[in-house]
């Protein structure tokens, strides 16, 4: 099932924007293709990001995945736990967050409702 | 569904799909890059049993009573001292030492040997084998006509029993038998593998191969086997610190500098390629081990004492033994004692120096 209280990207990302703060992850088909997970490359905290910056890097055992940001900001939190712990994100896509940004601008087109991203998937298939 | 069409399919090809194969373009061959996990099948291998599609390697005989010169002239490795129902590793090389290709040897009589070439470079290696045949020599593409199973894994032995054979498996490491029959099928069983396990190869007819796979599976349940795609194929090997073309050894990358001195046999009078091999090398391949977060990928700079000395040629987590390691080519005089790290998105990576294999069983 897609969570329907967040936003989705083309890119198999999701965010959810809450307050002035945009919590960023991958969506579980994300993490289906790129099978198991190994690293996690987090930004810094107080990092500054602009739309479309590759925010983070999900390496497989395979391949190493950049991942966009649909919105600018400041990095505020990262998700430590994946630092030690990156098949978390294999196990549970939509309950692991990677970064956390304080939000100066929203690249709205970009995103997708759940029943969008839903017919995408769809699509893809 | 993407389309894979246009790709070069195995004998597995719907078997792939049907057992959830992950399928993806592997130098123009459409094969599962895994079933299940990477990491799962890996371990199968490590500890059970694994079974892998390899019909895609190719196969090229060499007949005539010229072929024990022919291929003394074409490989690396001297075959003076093989008997038949050996196998022995070796590489192909151009004038300049540059890999054509690695190649394990199968030795049927003095008049007939066998490649298994690498499924990308098969019709070059095959035009390129052509061009030097002398004598008493055919060389025939024969890559078709098989299909080619990796059982491996310290299990193997027990699925086997299970599927039944006819036959003896071969004991040694490096020898085969061609007159096996497999759960009914006719086929070449050899003691080979790419995985840094133990474990056996087996050849049969194309034709054949759905029904050995389906039988091999089937006997595999009595040790939880998995069948393994080509992730979980090119962990193992890189654990085990084998090369692969076009990362550790290519036209570019000699076999000598890829550190496979144990295959070339420069006493040997003649073969293509051996006076650039005979010449001081100005690489070397060696390992690392990644102390600091992160995995680094081929083609990241290698630094040694803060100097760029080379690139990863392979890279990417070693589950057997833990931790993400990288093979790479540098400068022959880097200091092996020296500081590590290789560069990744502009950040540098501490790395220590690791002795190949990383795994050995």
């Amino acid at each position: 099932m897609i969570p329907n209280d967040r936003k989705y990207t083309r890119e198999h990302d999701w965010v959810k924007i809450e307050d002035g703060v945009a919590i960023l992850g991958i969506t579980d088909h994300a993490q289906e293709a790129l099978g198991d997970i190994v690293y996690v490359e987090l930004p810094d905290v107080d990092s500054e990001i602009a739309i479309g910056d590759s925010y983070t890097t999900v390496e497989s055992v395979k391949a190493a995945s950049p991942v966009d940001s649909p919105v600018a900001g400041k990095v505020i939190e990262v998700n430590e736990a994946l630092d030690e712990q990156p098949e978390l994100l294999n196990e549970d896509a939509y309950g692991q967050f990677i970064a956390k940004i304080e939000v100066t601008e929203v690249n709205e087109d970009a995103l997708l409702t759940a029943e969008e991203y839903e017919q995408l998937l769809a699509e893809e298939e | 569904m993407e389309n894979f069409d246009s790709l070069k399919k195995t004998p597995l090809y719907e078997r792939h799909i049907e057992l959830g194969g992950k399928i993806v373009d592997f130098g123009g061959w459409a094969l599962p890059v895994q079933y299940s996990s990477i990491l799962d099948e890996c371990k199968a291998v490590r500890e059970r049993c694994g079974l892998f599609d390899v019909s895609h390697m190719g196969e090229v005989d060499i007949y005539g009573n010229d072929a024990f010169a022919y291929v003394q002239k074409m490989v690396t490795n001297d075959v003076t001292t093989m008997t038949p129902g050996r196998c022995r590793y070796a590489v192909m090389c151009y004038e300049n030492g540059g890999a054509v290709d690695d190649v394990l040897i199968y030795k049927f009589a003095d008049d007939h040997y066998m490649f298994i070439v690498n499924a990308g470079n098969t019709d070059k290696d095959f035009e390129w084998m052509k061009e030097h045949v002398f004598g008493d020599v055919r060389v025939e593409n024969n890559s078709k006509k098989w299909g080619q199973l990796a059982l491996q894994g310290p299990e193997h032995q027990k699925v086997l029993d299970a599927a039944g054979f006819e036959g003896e498996i071969p004991e040694k490491y490096y020898t085969f038998n061609d007159k096996m029959i497999v759960a009914g099928v006719p086929c070449l069983v050899s003691r080979t593998g790419y995985t840094g396990e133990d474990g056996v190869e087996l050849y049969c007819a194309a034709e054949d191969t759905v029904r050995l796979h389906k039988a091999l599976m089937e006997a595999g349940k009595c040790v939880d086997m998995l069948p393994c795609g080509l992730g979980a194929r090119d962990t193992l090997r890189f654990e085990a610190s084998m090369p692969l073309y076009g990362h550790e050894m290519s036209a570019d990358i000699n076999p000598m500098e890829c550190g496979l001195g144990f295959a070339i046999k420069l006493k040997k009078e003649y073969f293509i390629g051996i006076e650039a091999l005979r010449a001081p090398q100005t690489r070397k391949r060696i390992g690392l081990k990644l102390v600091g977060k992160g995995v680094a990928r081929p083609e990241a700079e290698v630094l040694c004492n803060g100097e760029v000395v080379g690139i990863v040629t392979s890279g990417g987590p070693a589950p057997a033994v833990g931790g993400n390691y990288v093979m790479c080519l540098v400068k022959a005089d880097a200091d092996e004692a020296g500081k590590w790290a290789v560069s990744v998105r502009g950040r540098e990576i501490e790395c220590e120096f690791a002795p190949m294999p990383f795994y050995k069983r």
